[in-house]
């Protein structure tokens, strides 16, 4: 074939991803005893559209498992076989295996095709407990798997044999091609179909001069003669795609029909049209795929994670029109530009005010493109819950809630990990086993509630299980025993709770496959963080614990305080800001002659001034006269000394160490209304500077 | 402006010349003639108010909006360790973008003013024997264009190297 399939591979993989994330979903769902014939569908047709997209690359591992469980699948949807718990588990065993397959083929590995010889020979198995019910030949099953399958936009199939063969005659529309079906591929499914008892003839009479020729257009038709007795729905299959945009007629094959043609049928015979079609489409652009896997621009194969992201239409409706309604401010604009006079100043004050509505709506737009219902994250969780639940031997139920919350695809990515470690903690540590529960008067089944919220600008994860809570006996005795605190320490409810945030720390009693393993709530915490976002726990002994994930929406745009220091403005993230006062007359403390403390309400807060920290070389005010922001980062707070508050506003976080490098207590620069650039703050790391600060200054007093 | 779109327009012509050569735009700091690759030379812009970026070196002028992106701008002088002048009509910001291993990476200096550009031959390069001058690890080499000094660049270590 002249076409170089390879480049639409990534494509066929992300599709079946999808497909797979799909059936697995549906399989979850299903109700035993009472299957709702949607779902089912949706499993099979997944199925289907995996094994079609296989063969089309010619990925035959693929297609042959899939083809098994296809069969399955059909004999469940119609009705021929009970769903059982055990057939759930090799199909959801063959959802992974074939995931697996995928992806070795996407890492261009030979598939390691043991679990899928395995499950193939227990459906086999399954099926063959089962004659009864589908068609009598050998492939039968799989015949009226295909034809209920492909048969939604068919005229008039039926289903039963062609008797002694099958006559088609073929003439597709010129522009048959460019809609990515290929006669040969066509040619040779009808030939496995056939058994090679097959002929075709071409019919070239249209073909125009070479110069009067497109080489994009197709200008042959066939007939092709099969003769033997198939299933029409194998033949409607292969055809399935090119009805719209082509002459189709099949007729069964009469004796002397068959007599008539030319006897010998041979692959080389069949070849002929391929030679033909290959030299017609010699400068065919490589735009050919299959119509259904040619939705999205195939991004380039080497790339593991693809980079592309699905946006509904809606989204780019809107802001099309967008665009639209501003070019159309702009033309405003422009024409009351050419002949301004001041007496038309009323106007363009509407003018610009237009302007700056259409670009903040496109803003907000357009940063909606990326972002992505939380769902994509959630929905691989109760599959985990499902086989962790097993492994654990406890009843679990997860509850989910709010899965169209919408976060940024940056963030999306990122906080997949944290969460199933923070579910498999609460599954492992958290929900007791049954017997457990019982003694303890609750139900069996323990719960694990996943729930996604947007509050305030963040988006909010709460992961809450009603098992035992988090035992503060174990956590401090582990904690003394690792040396996080000593003996004689006491720590609030909150502080211990914290302490399993601490590195290295495990209060599992023995390591298990799922935790335990002593490197878990300090990554998850770390991650987070990483995101600028934040975890906390609580827990209610004997009721249970949650989590409690609070992200920002996304990484490219912040919620600031603008504060300024001297002539120079800086940035506070608005989400970090406990308060801001004004010192008059409030206890400030000096230790030690160096630091200065400011007693809050019961708490003492370090201060911190911005300009010493920063070696900012401007005169500020007094520290009288200054403000100071109390910021929290970690749990801590500290005060943070500055000039003056300006205004707060959404800034768009821009990147220093793209150019320069990373700046200790900088997370980033923005550019302000009028084109300068103010530094963003970095609260953690300007806390972290202070402490370095004064314990130099300690050093060096002692040295003097 | 105009020096810009001169210089970027001589930027992407190839020489035909049977000699290799190289061009490079030069410009005058304390009364010296240095030259970068013309190759690596963005635009040239006035200079403009830049934001200071705290505890970094004194050469460092700070950041600037760059049309949206934030480019840092290294005084020339001071990385030089040359006496420091006010900045006047004929300082001049050289953008720069070179490719480092992490990228490409945009970065400014600023020189008293903009003095030509020259197409030197890369035979005629000179290598520097200064002993230990601290700014030999900048310098590619000398050259002689009419009868004048001009101290070639070495602009990946220029920019990359912070201390």
């Amino acid at each position: 074939m002249s076409v170089d399939l390879s480049q639409f591979h990534q494509v066929f993989f992300e599709e079946s991803y999808e497909g797979l994330d799909a059936m697995e979903n549906g399989l979850l769902n299903m109700d035993m005893d009472d299957i709702d014939s949607e779902v089912i569908n949706t499993i099979f047709r997944s199925a289907h559209s995996i094994k079609g997209g296989a063969g089309t690359f010619g990925f035959n591992q693929i297609t042959g498992f899939t083809h098994v469980v296809e069969t399955v699948l059909d004999e469940i949807r119609g009705g021929d076989r009970k769903m059982d718990q055990s057939l759930l588990d090799i199909l959801l065993a063959s959802v992974d295996c074939l995931r697996g397959l995928l992806q070795d083929l996407q890492s261009g590995d030979e598939p390691e095709m043991d679990t899928a010889n395995e499950l193939k020979a227990k459906f086999e198995a399954i099926l063959s407990g089962q004659t009864e019910g589908s068609a009598p030949s050998s492939n039968g099953a799989s015949d009226s798997g295909n034809s209920q399958s492909g048969n939604e936009d068919q005229n008039g199939s039926t289903p039963d044999g062609g008797g002694e063969g099958w006559f088609i005659r073929f003439i597709p529309e010129p522009q048959l091609l460019q809609s990515g079906n290929e006669p040969v591929r066509m040619f040779r499914q009808l030939e496995e179909v056939s058994e090679g008892k097959m002929d075709v003839k071409v019919f070239h009479d249209k073909m125009p001069t070479l110069s009067a020729m497109n080489p994009e257009h197709c200008y042959l038709s066939w007939e092709i003669t099969i003769k033997k007795n198939v299933d029409r729905a194998q033949i409607d299959e292969v055809f399935e795609w090119v009805i719209d945009d082509a002459e189709v007629h099949i007729e069964p094959l009469v004796g002397t029909t068959l007599t008539e043609e030319p006897a010998p049928a041979s692959p080389a015979e069949v070849e002929k049209p391929s030679d033909l079609v290959t030299s017609a489409a010699k400068e065919k652009v490589p735009e050919k795929a299959d119509t259904k896997a040619a939705k999205k621009p195939p991004s380039s194969p080497q790339t593991q994670e693809s980079s592309s992201i699905r946006v509904s239409i809606d989204k780019v409706d809107s802001l099309i029109n967008m665009v639209g309604e501003l070019v159309i401010t702009q033309s405003m604009l422009g024409q009351l530009g050419q002949n301004f006079d001041i007496s038309r100043i009323q106007r363009l004050q509407e003018g610009l005010a237009q302007l700056e509505h259409n670009t903040r709506e496109l803003q907000e737009s357009v940063m909606k493109i990326r972002m992505m219902p939380i769902s994509f994250v959630f929905s691989r969780f109760p599959r985990l819950v499902r086989d962790t639940s097993r492994i654990l031997n406890k009843k679990i139920e997860l509850v989910m809630s709010g899965e169209s919350t919408e976060l940024d695809k940056t963030v999306m990515e990122k906080i997949g990990d944290p969460l199933v470690h923070l579910i498999r903690n609460s599954m492992d540590h958290g929900i007791e086993t049954p017997d457990k529960r019982v003694a303890n008067g609750k139900s069996e089944t323990g719960t694990v509630k996943l729930t996604a919220y947007h509050q305030s600008g963040n988006i909010v994860i709460e992961i809450k299980d009603d098992g035992a809570g988090l035992n503060k006996e174990k956590i401090l005795s582990k904690a003394i025993e690792n040396g996080l605190i000593t003996e004689d320490q006491t720590l609030t409810d909150e502080q211990v709770h914290d302490l399993i945030f601490q590195p290295g720390f495990s209060t599992a009693d023995q390591v298990s496959d799922l935790s335990g393993r002593g490197v878990g709530m300090d990554v998850v915490r770390r991650n987070i963080s990483a995101l600028n976002g934040t975890v906390e726990v609580e827990s209610f002994p004997g009721k249970g614990s949650s989590f409690i994930i609070r992200l920002p929406l996304t990484l490219a745009i912040l919620d600031g305080q603008l504060v300024s220091v001297g002539d120079q403005t800086f940035i506070f993230p608005l989400v970090s800001i406990v308060e801001s006062i004004q010192l008059e007359g409030r206890d400030l403390n000096n230790v030690g002659g160096y630091s200065d403390v400011l007693l809050l309400r019961d708490e003492y807060v370090p201060i911190i001034p911005l300009s010493g920290t920063f070696n900012l070389n401007v005169e500020s005010k007094t520290l009288e006269e200054s403000i100071i922001v109390v910021v929290e980062t970690e749990g801590e707070k500290i005060g943070v000394v500055v000039d003056e508050l300006m205004g707060q506003q959404q800034v768009v976080i821009k990147s220093l160490e793209e150019n320069y490098k990373r700046i200790e207590g900088i997370s980033g620069a923005t550019i302000l209304g009028d084109g300068t650039v103010a530094l963003i703050i970095d609260i953690s790391g300007l806390a972290k500077m202070a402490g370095v600060s004064i314990k130099h200054l300690d050093a060096s007093t002692i040295a003097a | 402006m105009g020096a810009a779109e001169e210089t970027m327009e001589q930027g992407n012509g190839t020489p035909h010349d049977e000699l290799a050569t190289e061009q490079y735009l030069t410009f005058i700091m304390d009364n010296e003639e240095y030259g970068v690759d013309i190759l690596a030379v963005q635009e040239i812009r006035g200079w403009e108010e830049a934001t200071p970026v705290p505890n970094t070196a004194p050469h460092l002028r700070g950041v600037i909006n760059l049309r949206g992106t934030i480019v840092p701008i290294i005084d020339l002088r001071l990385r030089f360790n040359i006496e420091a002048i006010e900045y006047g009509e004929a300082t001049v910001v050289v953008v720069l973008k070179i490719k480092t291993d992490k990228g490409h990476r945009t970065m400014g200096i600023i020189v008293d003013a903009i003095s030509d550009v020259y197409d030197v031959p890369i035979e005629d390069v000179k290598n520097t024997g200064m002993g230990d001058n601290a700014n030999v690890r900048f310098i590619k080499g000398l050259v002689t264009v009419k009868k004048r000094m001009v101290i070639l660049l070495e602009l990946e270590k220029l920019l990359t190297i912070d201390d």
